[in-house]
């Protein structure tokens, strides 16, 4: 079908608007992080940085006592612990439950583990503060790790569960008439198939743990335990005035999750395709 | 179909999620159940209060301030989920279009979903910065306004600023759900009711629309559900101010449980907020199982 020339020319108008909207907000964050402070400061504010200010990206990799640098990098270390920490436990029990629904139904049980994935968090705060309180874990990554199997174990479970629906019955049967173990179909069968639904159920759980500021908020109080999120939240709403330097922490923090997020595009979009339709 | 060996190992499988799911989410939420009728503090070590039957909930039916954070949660979710929503469906259809680089805007729609939740809101905050920030030197700039605004200081418009952050960060991703429906629409159906003399809208809505509604009305309920627990981007952007225009439940929660160290009427709100999510997340399951049904 031919296009009028005057929709063509509206099309690109809409894109181009669309593109500067996306990206107008994040380049200027990047510029926040690398122009001298004292432009930001400036009235009436120009757009473009007259000189290049990487002193805060150096100051945030610094393991001075005391300095911001430690603050981040403390923060940046405990949100890969938490988030690893709570992906392999997530993958480790949501693996074998995926299996046997998609196996061997139960339905209605999953449909309950999704429940559980979608709860506000407001459900579950003081209970567990109150008990990560009497064992004396508030303020580690353990604690952590243990609330963020609560929002990890369902999603991971369902993802997986539609991933493993993927593959044909058949291929375990013949090898469980072969004399495999169920475990064994699992891991060298099913799993060596499924290990795009695999990949990509890791990465979304990493990102939903990197992502996460509620608990890590209530249950830690200082650099041995809080996470990237919670030490933004410092950063940005504390009485400094150092924009760039909070920019910069942004930067940084955004840094991992949009690249995983490119890698993850097609899986992205197809499972998101299918996880919209199917159940 | 089940033999006895077959339930035994589906059961085995299924034992460590449920043991796990049991500790970390049964039993909290039980126990949750149980301190919302009782005035147990948050201060001592142990369980220090008495069972108090319904008083908790009574106190909650006449509370002002609390009514008004539900309502701030509803205009907040009714609005932002309505935005994305429309502007979902707008982008997906213009992206939909043949034109070049098409690919790459595609991708594009990746970086505000992938970006985490509180750099958006501090990236926001600052771009909302009364002093400094990049919006009032734009807007003046270009002549829409003549002075500097506070824009998340007013409470006329801090909502709709968090709003407006909030639209950003979540609209591309319903935009993706419904490229997605959007490729599974047949284009001899285009062009079968382009022949029969059907315009632009009449085309969208009985040919387009039936084809992604499946997509986008559990995109829509997946992002209420979300918009309903909101409180990250509320606690960078505003801390529930100004005038608590901006205090939404879960931070009303929040509040009330470890700055007022609450705990019985912490627990008895918050089981009030899971109830009306719970409306929502029964409405998403009737609906996987409805389309588990005819897929």
């Amino acid at each position: 079908m031919r296009r009028p020339w005057w929709l063509s020319a509206l099309i690109y108008m809409c894109v181009v608007l669309l593109v500067i909207s996306i990206v107008a907000p994040v380049f200027w964050l990047v510029v926040m992080s690398i122009v001298p402070a004292r432009q930001l400061t400036e009235l009436p504010l120009r757009w473009l940085p007259d000189a290049l200010d990487l002193s805060r990206y150096a100051r945030l990799f610094s393991l001075e006592p005391g300095s911001q640098g430690l603050a981040f990098l403390s923060a940046m270390r405990n949100s890969l612990t938490v988030a690893f920490g709570a992906t392999a436990i997530a993958l480790l029990a949501g693996i074998p439950a995926a299996y046997s629904f998609s196996r061997f139904g139960k339905m209605g049980l999953l449909y309950g583990v999704i429940v559980t994935y979608m709860l506000p968090p407001v459900a579950l705060i003081l209970p567990l503060y109150m008990v990560f309180s009497a064992l004396g874990l508030l303020n580690t990554t353990i604690a952590l790790i243990i609330v963020y199997c609560t929002i990890l174990l369902p999603f991971v479970t369902w993802l997986l569960k539609s991933g493993f629906d993927a593959v044909p019955v058949d291929i375990d049967e013949a090898a469980r008439i072969d004399g495999a173990s169920v475990l064994g179909v699992i891991r060298h069968v099913v799993l060596p198939v499924a290990v795009a639904a695999l990949g990509s159920a890791t990465l979304f759980a990493l990102l939903l743990a990197w992502d996460e500021f509620f608990y890590a908020l209530l249950y830690t109080n200082d650099l041995r335990a809080k996470t990237l999120p919670v030490a933004i939240g410092d950063f940005a709403s504390g009485r400094m005035t150092d924009y760039g330097l909070i920019s910069a922490v942004g930067v940084l923090a955004a840094l991992p999750p949009v690249v995983v997020g490119f890698l993850l595009q097609k899986s992205l979009i197809s499972g998101l395709a299918a996880g919209s339709t199917k159940g | 179909m089940l033999s006895a060996t077959n339930a035994r190992v589906s059961w085995l499988l299924l034992l460590p999620m449920l043991a796990i799911m049991l500790v970390v989410t049964g039993f909290p939420l039980a126990n949750t159940l149980w301190l919302a009728f009782t005035d147990i503090g948050l201060t001592g070590r142990g369980y220090d209060g008495h069972f108090v039957w319904f008083d908790n909930f009574a106190y909650i039916a006449g509370d002002r301030k609390f009514r008004a954070a539900l309502g701030a949660t509803f205009y907040f979710s009714l609005v932002s989920v309505g935005i994305e929503v429309v502007l979902g469906v707008l982008v997906a259809l213009l992206l939909n279009q043949p034109f070049k680089g098409r690919t790459l805007v595609r991708a594009l729609l990746i970086l505000p979903w992938a970006l985490p939740t509180i750099v958006n809101a501090m990236m926001w905050r600052l771009i909302y910065n009364p002093d400094f920030g990049a919006l009032n030197a734009l807007l003046t700039q270009i002549g829409l306004i003549a002075d500097y605004r506070s824009w998340l200081g007013d409470p006329k418009t801090a909502m709709n600023a968090i709003i407006l952050a909030d639209v950003w960060k979540n609209y591309p991703l319903i935009a993706l759900i419904v490229l997605g429906a959007l490729q599974t629409v047949p284009r001899d159906l285009y062009e079968a009711a382009a022949i029969d003399g059907a315009g632009v809208f009449r085309r969208f809505w009985y040919v387009t629309l039936p084809g992604i509604l499946g997509a986008l009305s559990v995109a829509l309920v997946l992002r209420s559900i979300e918009a309903f627990k909101v409180f990250d981007i509320i606690y960078v952007m505003t801390r529930g101010g100004p005038a608590d225009k901006t205090k939404t439940a879960s931070f009303f929660v929040y509040q009330e449980s470890f700055s007022y160290l609450r705990a019985g009427s912490g627990a008895a709100y918050a089981l009030t907020v899971t109830a009306i999510s719970g409306v929502l997340i029964g409405l998403y399951i009737l609906m996987l199982r409805r389309q588990g049904r005819t897929a």
